[in-house]
């Protein structure tokens, strides 16, 4: 079996495919690729199916070495890869000979690269999925320098593409939003607040949520509500007032109202937004 | 009954009781497994059914009208009940006894004497939420959470009772512990406690 060896891992590199849904009426996170799109890009580019595992290396900065010749690709957040020292192409197929080092380097915008390798991370799954779940610990350990990851047989050929082109993620995001399904427990002027507003993502931002700062959205209704269903992107407002939106380990049920909920789209640029980054929202469809 | 759009591929239902909730959740998860709805998630709760990953949002009020003026609800798919044993040794007993006006033994056959059901799941992976206690007998969350509160602890806050699957902190009352193993991933379906399970607690020294 061909293996990925983890010269250096980067300060938070998960195993991650599209995640385990179909479990959230027993408590269990869905979680999964919080950019989806470029972890789908680049298992395509491997010549994997959609949904096979590969690595989420947030922030970049990580050395892998294959014991095998294998196909790699690399999308997501903007960062200089080189494979045997040479400079290699994000967004493309890369051959990659038996030993050959392979650099992730910092990312330059956006916060997690993604790496896709031909025949997938073949770690073994659980509850149908090799995503680490940081929210809820199921699935794999984080990936640690010195770990050996196997790789999973080849089922098809690289794609013969010349470059999938991407755009670099943005410093401001427009987001589309629906309201619901707890609009009515704010005031009119709290929706015309998140709608005209610019909030700041937050340095506390995770794979569970992005925390947002900015105007305080104040509730109409004061009570407490009773824990919910919880779906990906829901824009939740704690007791503080600052939005919080859900992304891929968010918890399945939650106790605050929901004032609306990011178009499914638009979650992937939330995946790539880095702290500082400038949202603001507006009405879907 | 109130249905509230939750983006573009979920709705949440909204009902008036736990009741409501168990007749919801056992006529969409029918419902699902006859065919004639798509959904990746059906996520009860407190008061609310989450329907996510739905083509046709809009067609699910039209699903429940037509499900409830079919036939009711049968017993014929009702599970077994689920027994956990359980150590009544807990940190807060003391404390939930006088809550409830009673002494350790008062709690413990008030406990193993209510028969509970699975109202929802959440908090963890196998974190049920147990409805079935006389209101009488609902108590406050501490005031301070535990920093660690060890798994198989049994506990109760607000109307529930509940077993943590795995180590976690908590803020709710802690009367006793069980050897039970509540999310084992080699069992199908992984957690002990699925909604809509009935449960009694049977006290082990």
């Amino acid at each position: 079996m061909s293996e990925l060896e983890v010269v250096r891992a980067g300060v938070r590199t998960t195993v991650q495919d599209l995640g385990r849904p179909g479990f959230a009426h027993l408590g269990v996170p869905r979680s999964g690729a919080a950019d989806a799109g470029a972890l789908r890009l680049a298992n395509r580019l491997a010549g994997n199916p959609p949904g096979a595992a590969g690595l989420e290396i947030l922030l970049g900065g990580a050395r892998l070495r294959a014991t095998r010749a294998l196909t790699l690709a690399v999308t997501g957040a903007p960062c200089v890869v080189t494979v045997g020292g040479r400079p290699a192409d994000p967004g493309l197929p890369l051959a990659v000979p038996a030993g050959a080092l392979v650099t992730i380097g910092p990312v330059t915008a956006g916060l997690r690269v993604y790496l896709a390798a031909g025949g997938g991370i073949a770690v073994p799954p659980v509850l149908g999925s090799r995503s680490t779940d940081t929210l809820s610990g199921l699935g794999p350990d984080q990936v640690r320098d010195g770990d050996v990851l196997p790789i999973g047989p080849v089922t098809a050929r690289p794609p013969g593409v010349d470059l999938a082109p991407y755009p670099p993620p943005a410093g401001e995001l427009r987001l589309r939003v629906w309201l619901g399904p707890r609009a009515d427990w704010f005031t009119p002027s709290a929706l015309a607040t998140l709608f005209t507003a610019a909030y700041r993502v937050s340095p506390e931002t995770d794979r569970v949520g992005a925390r947002l700062t900015g105007p305080a959205l104040t509730r109409a209704i004061d009570g407490e509500l009773p824990s919910e269903g919880l779906v990906l992107g829901a824009i939740q407002v704690p007791a503080d007032g600052q939005p919080l939106i859900f992304l891929a380990d968010h918890p399945t049920t939650g106790g605050y109202p929901v004032a609306g909920v990011v178009d499914p789209a638009d979650i992937d640029l939330l995946g790539q937004a880095r702290p500082g980054t400038v949202i603001s929202f507006v009405a879907a469809a | 009954m109130r249905i509230r759009r939750a983006g573009p591929s979920a709705v949440l239902l909204e009902v008036a009781d736990t009741a409501a909730v168990f007749a919801a959740y056992d006529l969409l998860t029918a419902a699902r497994a006859e065919g004639t709805l798509r959904a990746s998630e059906i996520v009860p709760a407190a008061r609310t059914v989450l329907i996510d990953g739905v083509a046709e949002p809009d067609r699910i009020a039209a699903l429940l009208e037509t499900g409830r003026s079919a036939a009711p609800p049968s017993a014929a798919g009702s599970p077994p009940t689920i027994e956990i044993p359980v150590r009544y040794d807990g940190e807060d007993l003391d404390d939930v006894a006088r809550l409830w006006d009673t002494d350790r033994a008062g709690v413990v056959a008030v406990h193993t004497g209510t028969e509970f059901r699975v109202a929802f799941c959440g908090f963890a992976p196998g974190f049920a939420y147990l409805t079935g206690l006389d209101p009488r007998h609902h108590v406050p969350r501490r005031a301070s959470p535990r920093t660690r509160v060890p798994a198989g602890t049994v506990a109760l806050a607000g109307p529930y009772s509940g077993v943590y699957p795995v180590a976690s902190p908590g803020g709710w009352q802690c009367v006793g512990r069980t050897a039970a193993i509540l999310f084992d991933l080699d069992r199908d379906p992984p957690a002990l406690l699925s909604p809509g399970a009935t449960v009694r607690f049977v006290e082990v020294q």
